[in-house]
C-alpha cells in the first residue's frame, strides 16, 4: 500500500488535544429576534458596504415597532478583508452610518468564518451580561477587484512564506484536500479491490467527482426558491462535471463565487426577546475550533469522538491529515455539548454549513458527525441531506433525513465573506420561526416545524470553524 | 476625462471601460447611476523571512531543510520547518530532509490567482518523507495531470538561479 509512511523512530503522531471543556456557567440565555440579508450579487456597484449593511439592518428592524436603534446596546461588526474594502476601519464607518456612536463595538475578522465569529461575539456580549441587545452586522464587497485578483487576496490568507508563492489559490488547496479524502475513503473503500493503483485512484476520483456533483445540483436547485441567492439554477450532474476544470478535480460549478452582500442579526436577553417577538429563537450552543494555518502541518493522530461514536470506528484512521477538518470537529463537539446534543442526526432538523466547495460540504458532514468519517459519499448517495419535496433529477431515497443547506448554501447563494456566517444565521432563524415563505415569497424551502438547526462557518483550509445551534423558543 | 463618463448597465462592460478610460458610470436595474473610478493599488512589501530564513538560504545552496524538536522526549520532525515545536514548545534544530519522498496529495491548477495565472496549468503536491511527521507543499514539474497519483515517488530539484522563494525548490517524479 503506498502513501502510508513507514514506521520510524522519529515521532510522527502529534497528539490531538481534547477540546476545552465547556464552562459550567454559560451565562444568560440568548435569543435571536430578527435578521436581515441583502441579495448576494456578483457586484452591487450602487451600494457601498455602509449602504448594504444599512439595508440589511433596516430589513431586520422592519416590522418590530419597539425594536428601535436606541434599544440596541452596541454592535459586533465583521468583514474579512481590508484588501477588498481598500478602506481600513470600515467597521467604524458602518457603526456611524447606522447612527450607533458612541455605543460599544468590536470588529471581527476570522477568514471565511468571520460571519460565524461575529454571530458568536454578539452571543457572548449578551450571555456575559455586557449587553441586553446586540446587533451583529457583516459585509464584504468583493467586486471591487477582478475575480483573479480577488483570488489572490483570498490566497494571502495562506502562509506567505511557504504556501502563497507556490501559486496561492484556495481552490488548489481544497483540491489537494479532496484528492486525499477520495484516496482515504473511496480508493481504500469501495475501490479497495482494484489491483492497479493508478487505475484505482482514477476510478475513485471519478466516483468522488460524480458524488460531489450531486451536492452541487442540490444546492443550486434549492436556491431556485431563495430570492437572496446569487446563482440559483437547475443543473444536471453532467453540467457540473463538464463545467470548466478549475483545480483538478474541482470544477467551476462545485465552487462558490465571490459576492457583494451584507447580513445582520439582533441577539438579546430572554426578557427583551419577549418584547420584540412572539417567535424568538434561542441560541443553545456555540463552539469554535482551530487548526494549523498550513495544511502541511496538520497532525496524523486520533479522531476526537462524538458521543455517538466509538474508538473502534476509527482504529486505522490517521486524523485529520489533510482530508478532514479537525477545527470543524472541535467546534461541533463544543457546540453539541453545550446544547445537549448527543446525536446530531436525531436532534438537529437541518444544517446550514459552509460549502465553499462541494468537497468541503461532504467533508463537513463527517466532521459534524452526521455520518461517520468515510461515509460522506454514501450519505449523499442515500439522499439524507436533500430536501423531500424538490425534484433533483435523480433518486434521493432518504431525502429530508437531515436537510443540509436548504437555502442553497455558499455554492448557490454566494460568499461575501464577512456576511456569510450571518446569512446562515438569518436563514436558519427564518426556518425555525416558520417564516421562510414570508421572507422568500416562496414556501418551497420551509421545513415542517423544525425545532433545532445548526449553522457552521469555516475559515482558511480549515484553520478556524464556528458552529452555533439555534432552537425554536416558542410553541 | 470628459465631464460625464460613458454609461454602462452591464458590470462586465463597465469594468472593460474602466480599464480603458479610468472612469465609468454604472446604471443598475433600478436606474441608479454610480460613478466608478480606477484606483491603482500597488506596494512593494518588505517581507522578512525572519526565523524561517535558513530554509530559504538553504534552497539557494540546493539543500532542503526541515526542523527537528530539540527536546529528546519529543523529537518531532517537521518537513515544513518551524523554529519552535508545535507539540511541546521547545526550540527546534535544522535538519536535512531526505532527498526523496512520496506524494501525499496533488492537484493541477488550471486557473490561479492573478499573480500565477500566466503559469497555469501548474501542479501542486504535498510531499511526505520517511521519518518525518509533517508534509511539505511544493510545485510538481515534469509531470502532467494524468501522470500524478497518491504515493508517487518524487524527488527535489533546485533552481540554479535562486529567487529566495519556496519556488526555488520543486519536485519531479523519481526515476
Ligand atoms: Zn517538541
Amino acid at each position: 500500500m503506498p502513501a502510508r509512511p513507514k514506521k520510524s523512530r522519529a515521532r510522527t503522531h502529534a497528539p490531538v488535544r481534547k477540546p476545552a471543556p465547556v464552562s459550567r456557567s454559560q451565562g444568560r440565555k440568548v435569543y435571536m429576534v430578527t435578521g436581515g440579508v441583502t441579495k448576494f450579487a456578483k457586484a452591487h456597484p450602487s451600494m457601498d458596504f455602509r449602504l448594504m449593511v444599512k439595508r440589511a439592518y433596516d430589513y431586520a428592524l422592519k416590522g418590530i415597532p419597539n425594536l428601535t436603534a436606541d434599544r440596541i446596546d452596541g454592535t459586533r461588526i465583521s468583514y474579512f478583508s481590508d484588501h477588498f474594502t481598500r478602506q481600513l476601519k470600515a467597521a467604524s464607518m458602518v457603526q456611524d452610518y447606522l447612527g450607533m456612536n458612541p455605543k460599544g463595538s468590536i470588529r471581527l475578522e476570522w477568514g471565511g468564518a468571520t460571519g460565524g465569529e461575529c454571530f458568536q461575539a454578539a452571543y457572548e456580549a449578551v450571555a456575559s451580561g455586557r449587553m441586553d441587545v446586540c446587533l451583529g452586522a457583516g459585509f464584504e464587497t468583493m467586486s471591487r477587484v477582478a475575480t483573479w485578483k480577488g483570488n489572490e487576496f483570498i490566497a494571502l490568507a495562506s502562509d506567505t512564506n511557504f504556501d502563497f508563492p507556490l501559486g496561492g489559490f484556495y481552490t488548489g488547496y481544497y483540491a489537494l484536500m479532496v484528492i486525499r479524502h477520495i484516496y482515504e475513503y473511496l480508493r481504500l473503500g469501495r475501490f479497495a479491490n482494484v489491483k492497479d493503483e493508478r487505475e484505482a485512484q482514477r476510478l475513485a476520483i471519478a466516483e468522488g467527482s460524480r458524488i460531489m456533483s450531486l451536492v452541487s445540483v442540490k444546492n443550486h436547485l434549492n436556491a431556485l426558491h431563495n430570492p437572496y441567492a446569487q446563482y440559483p439554477k437547475r443543473l444536471t450532474v453532467d453540467d457540473v462535471l463538464n463545467s470548466e476544470m478549475i483545480s483538478y478535480p474541482l470544477t467551476r460549478e462545485q465552487i462558490c463565487t465571490m459576492s457583494d452582500g451584507a447580513a445582520t442579526v439582533v441577539l438579546c436577553t430572554e426578557e427583551r426577546a419577549k418584547e420584540f417577538t412572539d417567535r424568538p429563537i434561542r441560541v443553545i450552543g456555540v463552539g469554535t475550533g482551530t487548526d494549523t494555518m498550513r495544511l502541511a502541518d496538520r497532525p496524523f493522530g486520533k479522531v476526537p469522538l462524538m458521543p455517538h461514536e466509538r474508538p473502534r470506528d476509527y482504529a486505522d484512521l490517521r486524523y485529520p491529515g489533510v482530508h478532514s477538518f479537525r477545527a470543524g470537529r472541535a467546534a461541533g463537539i463544543e457546540a453539541y455539548r453545550m446544547a445537549g446534543i448527543t446525536n446530531p442526526n436525531s436532534q438537529l432538523d437541518f444544517i446550514e454549513l459552509h460549502d465553499a466547495y462541494a468537497s468541503s460540504e461532504i467533508q463537513t458532514y463527517e466532521d459534524l458527525g452526521l455520518c461517520k468519517y468515510g461515509e460522506g459519499y454514501s450519505f449523499v448517495e442515500r439522499g439524507d441531506p436533500f430536501l423531500k419535496d424538490i425534484d433533483y433529477g435523480f433518486p434521493v431515497p432518504r431525502a429530508g433525513a437531515i436537510p443540509v443547506n436548504p437555502s442553497g448554501g455558499l455554492i448557490a447563494c454566494g460568499h461575501p465573506v464577512g456576511a456569510t456566517g450571518l446569512m446562515q444565521a438569518v436563514f436558519a432563524f427564518w426556518q425555525l420561526q416558520g417564516t421562510v415563505a414570508k421572507h422568500f415569497g416562496d414556501p418551497a424551502l420551509q421545513l415542517d416545524h423544525p425545532k433545532r438547526g445548526a449553522i457552521h462557518s469555516h475559515a482558511g483550509t480549515g484553520s478556524a470553524v464556528t458552529v452555533s445551534i439555534l432552537e425554536r423558543g416558542f410553541r | 476625462m470628459t465631464a460625464r463618463p460613458a454609461v454602462f448597465s452591464k458590470f462586465r462592460d463597465a469594468q472593460a471601460e474602466l480599464e480603458r478610460s479610468g472612469a465609468v458610470l454604472f446604471r443598475d436595474a433600478d436606474g441608479v447611476e454610480s460613478l466608478i473610478i480606477r484606483f491603482p493599488y500597488a506596494i512593494n512589501y518588505i517581507h522578512s523571512y525572519a526565523e524561517d530564513s535558513p530554509f530559504f538560504l538553504g534552497l539557494a545552496e540546493g539543500r532542503l531543510r526541515g526542523s527537528k524538536c530539540r527536546k529528546p522526549k519529543c523529537g518531532f520532525v517537521y518537513a515544513t520547518p518551524r523554529s519552535h515545536c508545535m507539540v511541546c514548545g521547545a526550540p527546534t534544530e535544522w535538519i536535512d530532509l531526505p532527498p526523496k519522498g512520496r506524494l501525499h496529495s496533488w492537484t493541477t491548477c488550471h486557473f490561479g490567482s492573478e499573480a500565477f495565472l500566466k503559469e497555469t496549468p501548474y501542479n501542486l503536491g504535498m510531499v511526505e518523507f520517511d521519518g518525518v511527521g509533517s508534509l511539505l507543499l511544493v510545485r510538481l514539474k515534469d509531470a502532467v495531470e494524468s501522470d500524478l497519483y497518491v504515493g508517487m515517488p518524487v524527488e527535489a530539484r533546485f533552481d540554479p538561479n535562486p529567487k529566495y522563494s519556496i519556488t526555488d525548490v520543486w519536485f519531479v517524479p523519481s526515476r
